[in-house]
């Protein structure tokens, strides 16, 4: 257990309401252990405020084990903060200097609303798996599982892509606000497995519209997705919907 | 405040609980049921409407499957997608009596398997059925896209799980929870955009409306605009998952709560074997007091990983420099048969006794070793990273250390709670109409859940079991449509209100969080991995004045209409100060050692616990009476005709 503390200055995005206005408040936090993860210490923020008499920071978590992908912020400027494949639940405040300035800010995009301070809407990205990420099997009528082989490289390749999070990093950090990495995560998944093959082309074309539909920007490369992505997911599924998606398209 | 019924034995009913179990040979007896149970035709499925609350394995399997057959389902739920619900979070994997594997599995190894884990405190016809069913699960699942792990050959692989000598658990990675959650999530994404179940995020269930003894609706609270909405239907559904965080600290998300299960509680379900609670042996140990919750490292680590703690307490070397002949594998030297392998409940009471010895490593002196040296060395970094890799970046990120040079650290944590809702064969709770299903009800796994189970028995209950149970309850009772202008629902509604608004009220100091914390610390202390009779006394003693400090004490910032946090933790903390008591007060009353129940007072010469069956072989059912009154016990004798009860031997 470690005795050391730090104390942070905080600029955190505070907001009443989806149509209220917005703006950064300077708050100070002190007696951060090194090993609390960023939500704990925002945690104690709150703890702080309460016995102030003020109104706690409101922000979306669940597992804190990064992977429900409910939580989600801004740290400075990085979706999910500044160390690799890492949720903002699972952050731990060992990585930044003591007495930093950090700016905390929600997962912002057009089809992502704020709600109040820092939780937004993400109900598009449902709303794109509605629109065919899934396989049309309805329980019972399933033949046996090893019925179908799947090479190994293929359910390996297929699970790259299912560890898939939900939370939206990519889309906050894209400067087109695009949703393609957590949309191809899918069609990728569902596109190396001989199950999601009979369904492919109305998958990615029904997954594709939706997507443009939210109010979606497009993908132009930057690869911001890849890099903040706490699960890794790659951008070689872009190009792999790229393909399914022409491949729909042309026939 | 009444106090008097705290320590006195329990009122006991004299009406025997019938778990309206089919007759018939067991292994016949759901094929039989499934065969003569009344059925509802498909046009008029779609005039029943289905309450589902929750989107876990267990809900969301169920709101899928009741929408593939064309019912009518709304489907609820705390987070801002299904998505997230916690099922997501478990690691290790899902058995099935598949016998892929050739190693002597089958439907009836698997029910013995979990009879015995459970300590002989389960239903034999439930758990034969869960077994039966184990096979179809994994199939359902393969053909939705969930991306197992497979051999070179294209086949499914296994791995071994605690509880089993066979190779009977099929995973994906370490994220087995996510991948089979993602697949119900996708069907039942496919069930919206088809229009049959429509999806109600950010809802909390606050009450259950019964009219005419039926369950017949809900109210939920809208926890983006705090609006109190009043939903009915011909039957709930509850899949809200269990009641660990009445430990404050434990490995279930921040968020996980008992309301909804308490809520129809009091109005009528009974509460079974509220005392049957899991403490998972491979958690990460506890390293601050402001820590919002542990983190579970899946027990599959124990199929590679060697356990041990150094020989002579008060050893503070370092672990590279203890050599072999100093350290003890005490899985391995008390159990060899099982070795690292055994049951949670015995592996969890076995690190403790290591501690509570002196022999506990790290800071703290409140952890074990869980060592891979000898699994790198045997098979390589590659395989072990193939097989384990998440799990240990996971492990490195929250401790900084590398577990692939030095050994992961260790130790119990609250996980899984066996009890639940009391339900009959057909999942339907007290309250007719009332059905619970997933970890929400108490039905398969007695007094100790085994490894790899918990998927299996949410996935059975939602893809094949309800169904079937929930299509001949309509059918013999054809319900008259009910609609929410029904004077119950405003009763319900007002009710609610009143509630939230004495919480409100209350003007204290103190934030939620840090009261929450006092009452799991009591209840982690006293009713924790290990009870006895002074201590669980103190609990009761100790709930009751934390109750006076909390409705004194509270503060809650901003208002009820938006989104406010503090309040939705109010209301659970509110409702876990109540549940406590009965989970202390079954504790008390069951005067033996079972699975994850352990009295002191009741154990063998060896320090394992010892059951009473003559006394205790039967499920408490517990009854609400209203507040501060003692609750009524009634009891369901369980009687074992396939599976001779002894003492579980995994030596």
């Amino acid at each position: 257990m470690s005795t050391q503390s730090m104390s942070f200055n905080l600029r955190v995005w505070r907001q009443d309401g989806p149509q209220a206005p917005g703006r950064l408040v300077d708050y100070k936090v002190v007696d951060i252990s090194p090993e609390m993860s960023f939500l704990e210490m925002l945690d104690e923020l709150n703890v702080q405020l309460i016995r102030r008499g003020e109104r706690p920071v409101e922000f979306d978590s669940d597992c804190r084990e990064g992977i429900c992908g409910m939580c989600g912020l801004v740290i400075t400027g990085v979706a999910h903060g500044p160390l690799p494949a890492t949720t903002t639940c699972t952050l731990r405040m060992r990585h930044f200097q003591d007495g930093q300035t950090i700016e905390v800010e929600p997962f912002r995009a057009a089809a992502f609303p704020i709600v109040r301070d820092l939780v937004v809407d993400r109900s598009a990205l449902d709303r794109i798996i509605q629109a065919g990420g899934f396989v049309s099997q309805n329980a019972g009528s399933a033949p046996d599982g090893n019925a179908v082989p799947v090479p190994k490289d293929d359910a390996e390749n297929a699970m790259d892509a299912a560890a898939c999070i939900g939370c939206g990093a990519c889309v906050a950090a894209c400067p087109n606000a695009s949703a393609f990495l957590f949309t191809s995560a899918k069609v990728s998944q569902l596109a190396y497995l001989p199950q999601g093959r009979p369904e492919a082309r109305r998958r990615v074309a029904g997954m594709v519209r939706q997507m443009d539909l939210e109010g979606f920007g497009n993908c132009t490369n930057h690869g911001e997705c890849e890099a903040v992505c706490p699960k890794e997911v790659s951008i070689q599924h872009i190009a792999r919907m790229r393909k399914e998606y022409w491949k729909a398209i042309l026939g | 405040m009444n106090q008097t019924y705290l320590n006195a034995p329990p009122e006991e009913s004299a009406r025997i609980l019938d778990a309206r179990i089919p007759p018939g040979p067991l292994e016949r007896k759901w094929t039989d049921h499934r065969g003569h149970v009344p059925l509802v035709s498909p046009a008029n499925k779609r005039k029943h409407t289905i309450l589902v609350v929750g989107t876990g394995l267990a809900g969301g399997a169920a709101a899928a499957s009741l929408g593939e057959l064309g019912y009518r389902v709304l489907n609820f739920c705390i987070q801002d997608s299904p998505r997230r619900a916690h099922s997501v979070a478990a690691q290790g994997g899902i058995n099935a009596s598949k016998n892929y594997q050739n190693d002597g599995d089958s439907d009836f190894r698997l029910f013995y398997d979990t009879v015995k884990g459970g300590d002989f405190r389960a239903r034999e016809a439930n758990v034969y059925r869960l077994a039966e069913l184990s096979g179809a699960i994994i199939d359902q699942c393969v053909a939705q896209g969930v991306p197992f792990a497979r051999e070179y050959g294209g086949t499914l692989a296994n791995r071994s799980f605690g509880g089993a000598q066979v190779s009977r658990t099929f995973y994906a990675r370490g994220q087995t929870g996510q991948q089979l959650l993602l697949g119900a999530y996708g069907s039942l994404m496919r069930q919206v955009a088809a229009g049959t179940v429509t999806m109600l995020a950010r809802r909390e269930m606050l009450d259950l409306v019964v009219v005419d003894g039926r369950a017949r609706g809900i109210v939920v609270r809208n926890l983006v605009t705090g609006e109190l909405e009043t939903y009915a239907g011909d039957a709930v559904l509850l899949a809200t998952g269990g009641y660990s965080t009445v430990f404050y600290l434990s490995t279930n998300a921040v968020n996980c709560n008992n309301s909804a299960a308490w809520r129809c509680h009091k109005r009528g379900a009974f509460f079974a074997n509220p005392c049957f609670t899991q403490i998972h042996p491979t958690c990460i140990p506890q390293e601050a007091e402001t820590q919002s919750k542990l983190t579970l490292m899946s027990e599959s680590l124990r199929n590679d990983g060697r356990v041990w703690v150094p020989a002579k307490p008060e050893d503070r070397r370092s672990p590279a420099e203890i050599p072999d002949p100093e350290r003890d594998y005490y899985l391995e030297r008390i159990y060899p048969a099982f070795g690292n392998l055994v049951p949670r409940d015995i592996a969890s009471r076995a690190a403790k006794r290591m501690c509570d010895e002196g022999k506990g490593v790290g800071s703290t002196g409140r952890a074990v070793y869980l060592d891979f040296q000898a699994a790198l060395e045997r098979l390589g970094r590659p395989v072990i990273a193939e097989r384990y890799g998440n799990l240990f970046h996971m492990y490195e990120e929250i401790t900084a250390e590398d577990p692939y040079r030095v050994p992961m650290r260790i130790y119990p944590a609250p996980h899984y709670t066996m009890g639940g809702l009391w339900v009959d064969y057909n999942l339907m709770t007290t309250i007719p109409g009332l059905f619970a299903l997933g970890e929400a009800n108490f039905s398969d796994h007695g007094a100790n859940r085994l490894g790899a189970s918990a998927l299996m028995q949410g996935l059975a209950d939602g893809y094949f079991v309800i169904p079937y149970t929930l299509g001949a309850y309509l059918a013999e009772w054809r319900p008259q449509a009910i609609s929410t202008d029904h004077e119950a629902f405003g009763q319900a509604v007002t009710e609610v209100r009143q509630g939230i608004q004495r919480l409100m009220e209350v003007g204290g100091k103190e934030p939620v969080r840090d009261l929450w914390r006092r009452l799991g610390h009591v209840c982690w202390e006293r009713v924790g991995m290990s009870r006895e009779a002074s201590g669980l006394a103190k609990a009761l003693e100790e709930i009751r004045n934390l109750r006076k400090v909390f409705w004194q004490d509270l503060c809650i910032p901003g208002g009820q209409q938006e989104l406010n946090r503090s309040l939705e933790m109010a209301i659970r903390v509110a409702d876990y100060l109540e549940f406590a008591e009965l989970l202390a007060m079954d504790a008390l009353h069951r005067e033996e050692s079972c699975g994850g129940h352990f009295r002191e007072e009741y154990r063998t010469p060896e320090g394992e616990a010892l059951r009473d069956d003559e006394r205790f072989s039967y499920v408490a059912a517990w009854e609400y009476t209203g507040d501060l009154q003692r609750p009524r016990l009634h009891k369901e004798h369980l009687t074992f005709e396939h599976v001779q009860p002894g003492q579980r031997s995994y030596k």
